[in-house]
């Protein structure tokens, strides 16, 4: 008796799996490849948050198939990155790859993903050479290029009437590729950057280039920065009295989720991001509400970023009806894809990166009120793209 | 460059070698007197910037006295780690300390991490500190940085004082010479070594409570400190007070003028003066020079 109701269980469990394929098929693997330790960890973790809240929002379904998360942590580590992103698509053979924050991890996806013709979806690296030189059909990403931000404050920098710059940053990828863009944009508006200013990552000893700085007398200061980094410059240049005189510009990192440390320092300064928080549209107070209940935090830049990679999945899922055998269909929809995201509507160009509007934003208390929108529908150049 | 930007990144200079001093000099008594590598020194440092973030609330303009009571309480915490992990390691080889030193550094960054998270957070400056004077044309001079360099100062004059001129002091030198024969003589070896551990990582935090309004306090913030800590006290000669601080205000010049004049290169700077002094004198420029 015992084993004829085992074998029964078995069979009806056996039978419900043959149900649930009949009805959809297996579920689609996603790979999240993110930090979930060191100093991104809560980057890492609201970007799964917003990645999962849009797939709630649908019922836990993309194209008409349930969707099964594997995780791996990248530690931030480029080194590792390799071995990590292996872990995913060999041993959990997972269909799409999300990931990451870090941009070194982000181009060894990239090369991954291309090698194994793997879907990835980009929620936040913003290299330039991921959707520039290493762009590739099955690559997307939601967030923003080092490019795009920078752009915009080179623009709003001339048009405020600057004509000499000084730029600073870290002296690795990111920072070189902010300040290209912020110097063409600016000196096509007319302006001049007099001086480039670095330092080896991630030191914060300033004070040497502050005197540099305040020797060479720009109109405008134009810093990439961010974390610990962003804030200690930030409430360096104001301590240093340069803040009155010279006017302090970056992208949005100098200022997002950092202006609580900076305090008074970063009172009135002007970023460019594709995003803000209390950006006061129905689509962005919806998100936010939604995902203040669900997870009893309030929701940043990098929550929007992973909810818009959920949307950009589900485009292409949908439009193959959940078939992921049909991948041309299924990447042509994810580029053609109007993504109405809680920063805006965007779209995706055929490079793989969002055609957006970056806002000018100012600091308020511990907000980054918006301001207006710097450059409308910008499109990152994607240098060196042969697609 | 004009002459009053040349004083200004002069002073830039000084100031920024005197902090590291403060953190190289506890490093160089432990490493130096006690022959144990301690890699988790840059994290006394972090451990004091957060006592100086945590206790802030408690002292609000009382500056001193919250210096003072970090102090107190992180030569507390220096005496009881010394007694439980580090007294274990003098007869053991360099590989095991370096191991258990490490493993201290993954536990005291975890153990933030729980404690405090890992958000960036600021460090307000005393009120009776805050503003600065003005210095050639657009820069002004925070009066901070002036009192960070200024209690830099009395620290280094107090640390050669007690070296030098104390019965402890001569007893830190005869222990640290030869540790048998100052047994022989009657020392209290153990005591000894339990008060220079439980001074060099008050030292440390000390720096770390001082550099903080400067700093804010981030996480992973000892792990740079450290890098730059050993190369001042080798430069300096492992255990010399007065070389680490000739090779603090070496490294800070260099660095300075190095980020202003060799922008591409500045990190290199630092690392070619070790070199360089290496291959002149292979032992530090100080070697045991009390």
């Amino acid at each position: 008796m015992k084993t004829f109701l085992k074998l029964s269980t078995l069979a009806a469990a056996l039978c419900l799996t043959c149900l649930a394929q009949a009805q959809g098929g297996a579920p689609v693997k996603v790979g999240f490849m993110l930090p979930y330790t060191g100093t991104y960890a809560s980057l890492g973790n609201m970007i799964e948050n917003g990645f999962k809240l849009y797939v709630q929002e649908q019922g836990g379904k993309l194209g008409g198939r349930e969707i099964q998360y594997f995780k791996v942590d990248d530690e931030s580590e480029p080194s590792k990155a390799t071995d990590n992103v292996g872990k995913l698509i060999k041993r959990d053979q997972v269909d799409v790859l999300v990931g990451t924050v870090h941009s070194g991890v982000a181009l060894a996806m990239a090369k991954a993903a291309k090698e194994s013709n793997t879907l990835l979806i980009i929620p936040n690296a913003g290299a330039d050479a991921i959707t520039g030189a290493m762009c590739g059909a099955n690559i997307v990403r939601s967030s923003f290029s080092n490019w795009q931000p920078a752009f915009a404050m080179g623009k709003v920098a001339a048009e405020k009437g600057a004509k000499k710059a000084i730029t600073i940053t870290w002296n690795y990828a990111a920072g070189a590729e902010s300040v290209r863009g912020f110097t063409e944009a600016f000196e096509k508006g007319g302006g001049k950057v007099v001086k480039d200013l670095n330092l080896p990552f991630p030191g914060v000893e300033f004070q040497a280039l502050l005197t540099e700085i305040a020797a060479q007398k720009p109109d405008a200061v134009y810093a990439f920065f961010a974390g610990g980094g962003a804030v200690k410059f930030v409430k360096d240049y104001a301590a240093a009295g340069l803040n009155k005189s010279i006017p302090l510009y970056g992208p949005g990192f100098l200022t997002d989720g950092t202006l609580e440390a900076q305090g008074a320092a970063a009172q009135g300064m002007l970023t460019t991001l594709h995003y803000a928080d209390n950006l006061d549209t129905p689509r962005n107070n919806a998100f936010r509400k939604n995902f203040a209940l669900t997870y009893k935090s309030q929701a940043d830049v990098y929550a929007v970023q992973g909810y818009d990679a959920a949307q950009i999945l589900s485009a292409g899922l949908t439009a193959v009806k959940g078939d992921l055998s049909k991948r041309d269909a299924l990447t042509a929809a994810m580029h053609k894809v109007v993504v109405d995201s809680p920063r805006g509507k965007f779209t995706i160009s055929p490079a793989g990166n969002p055609v957006q509007d970056i806002y000018l934003r100012e600091a308020k208390g511990n907000n980054n009120e918006v301001r207006g929108v710097a450059v409308k529908a910008l499109a990152d150049p994607a240098r060196g793209c042969k697609l | 460059m004009d002459l009053p930007t040349f004083l200004v990144q002069c002073l830039n200079a000084v100031q920024y070698g005197l902090l590291l001093f403060l953190v190289a000099s506890g490093l160089t008594l432990i490493f130096g007197i006690m022959g144990v590598i301690n890699l988790a020194h840059g994290s006394f440092y972090m451990i004091g910037a957060y006592m100086a973030f945590a206790l802030a609330p408690y002292f609000g303009d009382w500056f001193i006295a919250k210096l003072l009571v970090g102090v107190l309480l992180s030569a507390l915490f220096g005496y009881v780690l010394e007694w439980v992990f580090f007294s274990f390691l003098y007869q053991r080889e360099h590989l095991q300390q370096v191991l258990m030193t490490y493993a201290l550094i993954l536990v005291f960054e975890e153990a933030r991490s729980l404690l405090v998270g890992n958000d960036v957070h600021g460090v307000a400056t005393p009120e009776w500190l805050a503003g600065g004077f003005q210095l050639g044309g657009l820069m002004s001079y925070p009066w901070y940085r002036v009192f960070a360099s200024l209690a830099c100062i009395v620290v280094a004059l107090g640390l050669y004082f007690v070296v030098n001129r104390t019965r402890l002091g001569m007893m830190i030198r005869a222990g640290a010479s030869n540790r048998d024969m100052a047994r022989g003589l009657g020392l209290n070896i153990k005591m000894l070594y339990r008060v220079v551990f439980a001074g060099g990582v008050a030292l440390a935090a000390l720096a770390g409570m001082i550099a903080a309004p400067l700093s804010s306090v981030y996480p992973g913030m000892g792990g740079s400190v450290l890098i730059i800590c050993f190369v001042v006290v080798v430069i300096g000669g492992i255990g010399s007070i007065t070389g680490a601080l000739i090779a603090s205000l070496l490294v800070g010049f260099v660095d300075t003028f190095g980020k202003v004049f060799f922008a591409e290169y500045s990190g290199v700077g630092v690392y070619l003066l070790m070199a360089v002094i290496l291959v002149w004198r292979p032992e530090g420029l100080m070697k045991r020079a009390y």
